[in-house]
């Protein structure tokens, strides 16, 4: 099965090109294009691990297995694959969370893909301010750098008020210092949206405002972030901000439900607005085009 | 006489600084305190009732661990720190119900910490 293929199973897509004047959707088309010198990554995110209402996902055990079987069916394999936090579904119990991390992590190994990013989300997180997830998957914070472009991995979620902290706000400046203000290439990943999008349901990080004041001066910054469980594309002056569906259950748009409660499951439309993306990375000029991909019952 | 008159002005101004922070000691001590607990994954009382107009202090104290307090409909927040009472002074300005919520993750009933504040006539 080739890309085009798995679109077509995977149904209508959703291309997005990022960019202030350009933000827009077109047809799946872009997905296939070549890329000279530019690379394609997945972002796959929420997936729940232990959360287990069937009345929201009856297939709450099948779900995460069925995107990977998606994943590992295209022909041609992501350099690597983020997964944007809320790993697994929280747990008052820090036996049971290391053991669901551990179930995860377990899990994920069946990608044919071995290059996998994690980071944390409020869900694996926040109750033991980051402790099992550290011992159990990794730093919660980190950068590397793939084929020229720099990743910036945040940890907006192990301080349970949803902040990044003075020290880490720290670090990301000793960071960005490293980098060119015109000419590098930045992608920032972290789990809550760094802008306020929806503060009444804790859709913002406290002092992501500081974070965005840090990166501003760089030129070529792109925010791709999970947690509200629905895509949105968002601009903070010519940073673009891009959130990923979820693979457990969809949330409500912003604001459009009295209190935030997970979608009930659609019979007539199974796995409705779950899924992940594909954002591919070109060479020249410098740009990213994302590819939504639902996961439909197949 | 002049020295007498300098000395007077002296002693009026700081009877009338005195008096200042005299009422307005006296103002804030007269303003009702409402304590509210909170401890996973509820808050004691969780429906508070207060008069429009009137000020109060909402005084917040954690049982476990770091909680939140918000309510948007008000304007008003904190941070419930264990050993640490948190105050919230507060004059609703208009009539309704307000629901206030945990806004720091606290667990797997986070999103059930909920409550109401009623204003009232």
């Amino acid at each position: 099965m080739d890309r085009r293929d798995f679109l077509k199973m995977a149904g209508i897509s959703l291309v997005v090109v990022s960019g202030l004047d350009r933000l827009g959707y077109a047809a799946e088309k872009a997905a296939d294009k070549k890329m000279p010198g530019g690379f394609y990554f997945l972002q796959m995110s929420d997936s729940h691990w232990g959360f287990n209402n069937p009345a929201v996902n009856p297939d709450f055990a099948g779900t995460l297995n069925k995107a990977m079987a998606l994943v590992n069916g295209l022909e041609s394999q992501p350099d690597f694959i983020v997964f944007t936090g809320d790993l697994t579904h929280d747990t008052d119990d820090d036996q049971e969370r290391r053991k669901r991390l551990a179930e995860f992590k377990q899990i994920v190994k069946g990608l044919k893909v071995k290059d996998i990013k994690f980071m944390p989300g409020e869900h694996d997180a926040a109750v033991d301010n980051g402790k099992a997830f550290t011992e159990v998957v990794g730093k919660t914070h980190y950068t590397f750098n793939h084929k020229g472009v720099n990743f910036i991995a945040l940890d907006n979620v192990s301080d349970p008020r949803g902040s990044l902290g003075d020290q880490q706000l720290q670090w990301l400046a000793k960071e960005l210092k490293k980098l060119n203000r015109d000419k590098s290439r930045i992608v920032v990943l972290c789990h809550r949206p760094l802008f306020g999008l929806y503060p009444e349901w804790e859709w913002e990080t406290r002092d992501g405002d500081k974070a965005i004041d840090l990166l501003m001066p760089y030129k070529n910054v792109t925010v791709f972030y999970g947690h509200i469980h629905q895509e949105n594309h968002h601009m903070t002056g010519h940073i673009a901000h891009h959130a990923a569906h979820g693979l457990m259950y969809p949330l409500p748009a912003p604001g459009s439900k009295p209190r935030l409660a997970p979608l009930p499951w659609d019979p007539a439309q199974p796995y409705r607005d779950l899924g992940f993306r594909s954002i591919e990375a070109k060479a020249a000029p410098a740009d990213y085009v994302i590819t939504e991909y639902p996961i439909q019952k197949s | 006489m002049r020295v007498l008159s300098k000395k007077v002005l002296v002693m009026g101004i700081i009877l009338l600084v005195i008096a200042a922070f005299g009422a307005a000691a006296l103002a804030a001590g007269s303003e009702e305190v409402i304590k509210v607990t909170a401890k996973r994954f509820e808050y004691n009382p969780k429906e508070i009732t207060l008069k429009k107009g009137v000020p109060v202090v909402l005084e917040f104290t954690s049982l476990d661990r770091l909680h939140g307090f918000k309510c948007p409909g008000l304007g008003i927040r904190t941070d419930i720190e264990p050993g640490k009472a948190a105050r919230v002074p507060v004059t609703p300005q208009k009539v309704g119900d307000f629901e206030f919520h945990c806004d720091v993750f606290c667990g797997s009933g986070h999103g059930n910490m909920v409550g109401m504040i009623h204003v009232v006539e």
